[in-house]
């Protein structure tokens, strides 16, 4: 089963590297870009029957730092109906 | 602790990319006259009868994941956190400082640096806290020079944390001087009980007077003999 994680600063947390990227944009001419936020994708294999709580539990402890990071948890393929 | 000063029992962890380990180890051994014990990361246990414990600066595990992320989880840390849990005095430099956050011993996080770039120079730093082992030999409020080498010191916590550590005593030392976009200037935490500091400054990397200023200087040397003075007077 493949899960894709993506972990992203909280809201109100500074993003310098998405503030440089916004500014880039800018500079090439992209008009009406409101805001820029750099995250991180962390694409799973893991057996079929693991469970949310296993994933979550992986996210708290490992995947994303809770103080600075939300995290979203994506199931890239479903299992055959 | 029970240390006599013959016998201060001072470690340093070694993990995968750190690259201030033997400059801490030297540090130390400079004021204690003992020789400093060399712990590996892959480490179950910690040696017995340590007296204090540092983690020093560098790029554990190539900073992969999050600064400091992987090594916080190695097999050494487990062991950290019981013996620090205990009462034993931990320093965390640079990518030590990460790797006790995110170990969950000190509160908050350190962000890539506000301006993005890596900065490595000998910055100003205001003494905030003098009642802790690693800053009982410094005057309040007084200037310090310590070296900063990093590209990830910019200390966030929520305002409730900062408001915290800052009504306990808890910030040891903040910047003089715009550096990094840490909050509130913080340049280095304390825990609940203040035995454990995390910094981003080098201390290490200011032992001896060098023959220019912008060489670090003595300043560092001090929280050593701070610690040593604290613990082995207790």
């Amino acid at each position: 089963m493949k899960v894709r994680i993506l972990v992203s600063l909280k809201p109100g947390v500074l993003d310098p590297q998405g503030r440089a990227v916004h500014h880039a944009l800018d500079g090439l001419g992209f008009a009406g870009v409101e805001d820029v936020r750099i995250g991180r994708v962390v694409e799973l294999d893991v057996a079929d029957d693991t469970s949310d709580e296993t994933l979550k539990s992986m996210c708290d402890k490992l995947l994303a730092n809770t103080v600075i990071e939300d995290y979203a948890i994506e199931h890239v393929e479903k299992e055959p109906a | 602790m029970g240390a006599g000063s013959n016998a201060f029992k001072a470690g340093v962890i070694t993990f995968p990319g750190s690259n201030c380990d033997r400059d801490m180890a030297v540090a130390l051994e400079a004021v204690t006259g003992t020789p400093t014990i060399r712990i590996w990361h892959g480490d179950a246990d910690l040696p017995k009868g340590l007296d204090f414990l540092a983690l020093p600066g560098g790029f554990s595990y190539g900073d992969y994941l999050r600064s400091g992320a992987m090594a916080a989880k190695s097999p050494i840390m487990r062991a950290v956190v019981t013996a620090a849990e205990g009462g034993l005095p931990v320093l965390g430099v640079c990518n030590g400082f990460q790797v006790l956050t995110e170990a969950g011993l000190l509160p908050g996080a350190l962000m890539r640096n506000a301006g993005q770039t890596f900065i490595c120079r000998t910055v100003p730093l205001k003494v905030t806290n003098t009642s802790s082992p690693f800053t009982q030999g410094f005057d309040i409020g007084e200037t310090i020079r310590i070296p900063v080498a990093h590209h990830d010191g910019n200390y966030f916590a929520d305002d409730a944390t900062l408001d915290m550590l800052e009504g306990e005593g808890r910030v040891a030392f903040r910047y003089e001087e715009p550096v990094n976009g840490s909050q509130r200037d913080i340049a280095g935490v304390l825990s609940a009980n203040g035995r454990i500091l995390g910094m981003m400054p080098h201390p290490e990397r200011a032992i001896e007077p060098a023959a220019h200023p912008s060489m670090g200087g003595a300043d560092g040397k001090r929280l050593f003999e701070s610690v040593l003075a604290a613990l082995v007077s207790v």
